[in-house]
């Protein structure tokens, strides 16, 4: 009975929660509702017994996407209250006059429609029940060189799957660095001796605790991705706090983090289809080892590419 | 229900009660200041209560140790937080709550 009056009660309040996020008149409170709603979905997870799931909601879903918008709502303020003093520009409506703008718009929107119509064709063409792979999934795990069956498909059986997720993470760092020179924090921290000494411990101790998740996620719950979220938000604290300005000068190192989990996951892939004929499979009693190395590689990638994300745009200075 | 079970739910009671404290302060106090007073103290003893209490229950010492780093992170970082708000809130001006004003 308490179980279920538990469920009952965290689905209400998410419903809840998310309509008030999307609906709240107060932008900064609405991004706060966003942070718990995340949260409470991760809980709910938790309840679906998704534990890798949770990790990932509540590092990536609440903690950083949080600290993004967070980060675009502070600087959407402070732009306002720049262009407040300056008159109004001229098309700013939805519709403006130019016809050729209008054309284009209507074009991406007819696009966007055919699109999402394709996808909800091929959503609706597949089979109305499907049989599922667990079963062929569970039976392989002995081979597949780890003990947790997440681990085993994201990074062997479908590891293909997870080399592309990489490249759309290296992808997306790269269109934001094309598009915008990245603008230093709003919050300036360095004065605040209380953060720094915090910061001095608990920095080297979130790298630490994502090589640990990374570790484990061969036997439970973890992995890259968990592990890359952790490092992910002691960027994030390392750039308010300036301690990170002497690692992005580093550009070339930089560079390289950004790209090595695609690097590495790439080479292993060739190597791999050299050496056993497959795209991906790894040679006999050798996957554990070969896992262990692409994820290193994709934690690094995704930590700095979900940090540096918080700038939003390339970093330098102006 | 062995003994440390029985010690386990006993140190839940007072978890339960400095959270509900903290909650309802939260709610009910009348400035930044005393609530963020009210919310770091109540919250940590809190969860020092929880946390003892899980502790009892675990099944090996790593899993004790682990249940103290979260505790002391969360204590570090709560009155860090803590300490930064409040510091923010009097740049800004914001005046502490008295009983003399309206």
């Amino acid at each position: 009975m308490i179980p279920q009056l538990l469920d009952g009660t965290l689905v209400l309040v998410v419903v809840a929660l998310a309509w008030r996020a999307l609906n709240d008149r107060d932008l900064f409170r609405g991004v706060i509702e966003f942070i718990a709603l995340g949260l409470l979905l991760a809980m709910a997870w938790l309840r679906l017994r998704a534990p890798d799931l949770a990790l990932a909601e509540a590092a990536v879903g609440s903690g950083l996407t949080g600290a993004l918008i967070l980060s675009a709502l502070v600087r959407m303020r402070r732009r306002e209250q720049a262009a407040a003093g300056q008159p109004a520009g001229v098309a700013t409506g939805p519709w403006a006059k130019d016809r050729a703008k209008n054309f284009s718009r209507v074009l991406l929107g007819a696009l966007s429609v055919a699109m999402l119509g394709t996808l909800a064709w091929a959503a609706l063409s597949l089979p109305a029940k499907a049989r599922g792979l667990t079963a062929e999934a569970l039976a392989r795990l002995p081979d597949s060189g780890v003990t947790n069956p997440v681990t085993a498909v994201l990074l062997n059986f479908r590891a293909y799957d997870t080399l592309l997720e990489i490249g759309v993470l290296l992808l997306a760092i790269v269109g934001v660095w094309a598009l915008r020179r990245g603008e230093w924090p709003a919050a300036d921290l360095r004065e605040r001796p209380l953060l720094l000494s915090l910061l001095r411990w608990v920095l080297p101790l979130l790298a630490v605790g994502a090589g640990y998740l990374l570790w484990i996620g061969a036997s439970a719950p973890g992995g890259a991705f968990q592990g890359g979220a952790l490092l992910a938000g002691a960027l994030v604290l390392a750039l308010l706090s300036g301690l990170g300005r002497r690692l992005l000068r580093r550009g070339r190192l930089v560079r390289t983090g950004l790209t090595i989990g695609v690097l590495v996951f790439g080479v292993a892939g060739a190597v791999a289809l050299g050496w056993t004929g497959g795209l991906l499979q790894y040679p006999t009693g050798q996957a554990g080892a070969w896992i262990l190395v692409i994820e290193a590689a994709a934690l690094v990638s995704i930590g700095l590419t979900l940090g540096l994300l918080y700038l939003g745009g390339r970093p330098g200075e102006k | 229900m062995s003994f440390l079970d029985f010690l386990s739910a006993l140190l839940l009671v007072p978890a339960l009660f400095f959270f509900v404290a903290g909650t309802v302060a939260l709610l009910r106090f009348p400035d930044l200041y005393s609530r963020l007073h009210a919310l770091t103290k109540a919250d940590n003893v809190g969860l020092g209560f929880a946390v003892l209490a899980l502790m009892l229950r675990a099944e090996n010492g790593v899993e004790v140790f682990k249940l103290a780093l979260i505790w002391g992170l969360v204590l570090a970082a709560s009155s860090t937080v803590c300490f930064l708000i409040g510091q923010e809130a009097v740049r800004r001006g914001l005046k502490p709550w008295t009983r003399q004003s309206p």
